[in-house]
């Protein structure tokens, strides 16, 4: 177990990168806590994987060091680095029974047979591949081959790293949860420093207890689940995290108030003094879960600004209600009891949970 | 439910059958009724039951070709295959060298059977061919035409620069289609790289290597063209193969019955061999799931 340094951290694929957009990973500098959960979330191509090799050593990154405990790990090969690591697809050694799949990495370090054992059966345990220990790994199913791969990813216990790159995309909904709620255990119980890779929100929010959100090579914003709903550092992560995502709309600022479409919405003292200081273009963000809307037509206000309902979908505990005014579309989550009914209402903005960005970041 | 039986169908397979009767079935006929009956000429034919057969299997000269014959295809296995397995392990994996690599491979595949044995015949002669001269000149004493041992090499080297390749293609395609995860995974798990070969590489080669072993096998047990361009069998005996042996009854002394009867045997012994070792590999293979 290990915190792990990235230490101006960049690395591009070419070997004579000239500017920003042939790095894919621009230059970073963070600390991961030993013990902690981290998932990396992003779309595809937003370098997570390349991030995730260059810790395990899979890949040498082509600036800045990355330290396991202070210790510089940046030439080392991945097996000199105590790490384990967890691919997307099943990797199983096919002639070999599911027991010796799983001693397999404590074997080739000459770790002795009866803490071979121990191990093994501790792992086999919590996977639910006791029963199966004998078999060939040849024949059984993809599930079964990726939770083989699992348990040889958690059969070490002194590694310094657990990394998993996007470990659960071929396994079924159902078990996917079951697996990510038996790694969790093994966290809490164990405390790993595990390092999880996806695309997928839900996954990375309920395994991390900090997510570090990429876009575009860069980590735009490393957080809690609840600081990055809260408190969207980038455009990107409010609208990547969520479900529908942020509200997000270009805006002026003039007279104490932003003002979309003609409309306006006031904002505060402290707003103000934030966006007098930032410069590039400015965006108003807020999430559909922090707006509310009325339809018993009452006046615009000082937060409140007059929309058209375009749509309502009722998803069951919840509904969602997309509001135009002008050419800007906004989605507002609306709870399950409240009936909305006409052509238009007031939309009112929380002025607390009111977001400007300039250039994308997060300025108030 | 009521099932409509209509047997137009068989007349599908009729081309088939045909085809196989002409091409097969009705050949290997002909070679059993050669080999029971003793024929002097259309009119003039005795029937001798076994006769043949036991003429053959009782004849010295079957029994040596036949041994020839073993420890030939056995050492032609035993050096193609790992050499094969080898080589396909050190070929580059992407870059332009792939394609040359392919290219230089695929030319001893590509060349006539005749052709590849004039092509040691004159690179092996002592005086003219660049080998043999250059073996003459740092010492050693070669001739091929002479020293049965000589002819023995170059016999195996010629058959092992002619179909090594085929092994180093049939492993190569069978090593490609190992994703690099499972590389990277190994190296993860800390495997050395004879567990790497052992674990990953040779399961995955198994399948193509069935065929190849396969293929060298019959391939090596039927050689006849090149030792014959090469050699013609000699010196003496040395390099006499079953199917010298066999083309030396049969068009040679026109013996026609012995030369059908043991036509017979020879298929039996490929076909046996071909049956008991793919039978084996594959109930292993099963074995292995359960």
């Amino acid at each position: 177990m290990a915190r792990i340094d990235l230490k101006s951290l960049a690395h591009s694929y070419f070997p004579d990168p000239k500017g920003d957009e042939d790095y894919a990973l621009r230059r970073m500098e963070h600390v991961w806590e030993d013990g902690g959960a981290y998932a990396l979330l992003g779309p595809s191509g937003c370098g997570k994987t390349t991030l995730l090799n260059i810790i395990s050593g899979l890949l040498t990154p082509s600036e800045g060091q990355v330290l396991f405990d202070g210790k510089d790990v940046t030439r080392l090969a991945p097996e000199e680095r105590n790490i384990a690591q967890v691919f997307q697809f099943p990797v199983i050694y096919d002639t070999m029974t599911v027991y010796e799949n799983l001693a397999f990495p404590l074997r080739n370090r000459g770790v002795d047979s009866k803490r071979v054992d121990e191990r093994v059966r501790e792992i086999a345990g919590m996977l639910d591949l006791t029963g199966k220990l004998k078999q060939k790994a040849r024949g059984l199913g993809a599930d079964e081959k990726q939770t083989i791969s699992l348990g040889r990813g958690l059969v070490r216990d002194d590694v310094s790293a657990i990394l998993f790159d996007e470990p659960l995309t071929v396994i079924d909904p159902h078990l996917k949860w079951v697996l990510r709620r038996k790694l969790k255990e093994i966290h809490n119980k164990l405390r790993p420093t595990m390092v999880y890779v996806t695309h997928d929100q839900v996954e990375a929010l309920t395994f991390a207890d900090k997510v570090v959100v990429m876009y575009g090579g860069k980590v735009v914003q490393l957080g809690t689940p609840q600081e990055l709903f809260e408190n969207p550092a980038h455009t990107f992560v409010g609208y990547f995290i969520g479900s529908p995502g942020m509200n997000i709309m270009p805006c002026n600022i003039d007279a104490g108030a932003a003002w979309i479409d003609g409309k306006r919405i006031a904002l505060s003292d402290r707003h103000m003094e934030a966006v007098s200081k930032a410069s590039g273009q400015i965006e108003l963000g807020i999430r559909p879960e922090f707006l509310r809307i009325e339809t018993d037509s009452g006046s615009e206000g000082d937060n409140g600004i007059e929309v058209n309902i375009v749509k309502v979908e009722d998803l069951g505990q919840y509904k969602i209600a997309t509001t135009r005014f002008g050419s800007s579309e906004m989605k507002v989550k609306v709870s399950e009891d409240q009936q909305i009914t006409g052509q238009s209402g007031i939309l009112r903005f929380a002025p607390e949970w009111t977001k400007l960005y300039a250039d994308s970041q997060l300025v108030a | 439910m009521n099932k409509i039986t209509n047997n137009k169908a068989w007349f599908l397979v009729l081309p088939v059958f045909f085809i196989v009767a002409i091409s097969a079935i009705i050949p290997l006929m002909t070679v059993v009724n050669y080999s029971v009956q003793d024929i002097f000429d259309p009119q003039t034919r005795f029937f001798v039951g076994a006769d043949w057969f036991r003429q053959v299997l009782e004849d010295s000269r079957l029994h040596d070709a036949l041994i020839r014959q073993i420890i030939y295809t056995g050492s032609v296995l035993f050096i193609e295959i790992p050499l094969g397995i080898g080589i396909a392990l050190t070929l580059p994996r992407k870059g332009w060298g792939v394609s040359a690599c392919m290219v230089l491979l695929a030319l001893p595949l590509l060349i006539p059977w005749n052709v590849v044995g004039t092509i040691w015949q004159i690179f092996g002669r002592a005086d003219i061919g660049l080998g043999g001269y250059a073996l003459n000149m740092i010492g050693m004493d070669y001739n091929y035409s002479q020293n049965p041992m000589d002819a023995w090499v170059t016999v195996l080297v010629m058959d092992v620069w002619h179909w090594t390749s085929l092994i180093v293609l049939l492993c190569y395609a069978g090593l490609r289609s190992i994703p690099d995860a499972y590389y990277q995974a190994a190296k993860i798990d800390g495997a050395s790289n004879w567990a790497v070969f052992r674990f990953i590489q040779l399961p995955k080669m198994q399948s193509v290597l069935v065929i190849g072993v396969l293929l060298r096998f019959m391939d090596s047990f039927m050689i006849y063209t090149e030792p014959f361009v090469l050699t013609g069998g000699g010196p003496g005996t040395a390099t006499t193969f079953l199917s010298q042996f066999l083309v030396t009854i049969a068009v040679g002394q026109f013996d026609l019955g012995p030369a059908a009867a043991f036509s017979l045997i020879y298929f039996l012994i490929i076909l046996l061999v071909c049956w008991v070792f793919y039978t084996v590999v594959m109930n292993a293979g099963k074995r292995e799931e359960q």
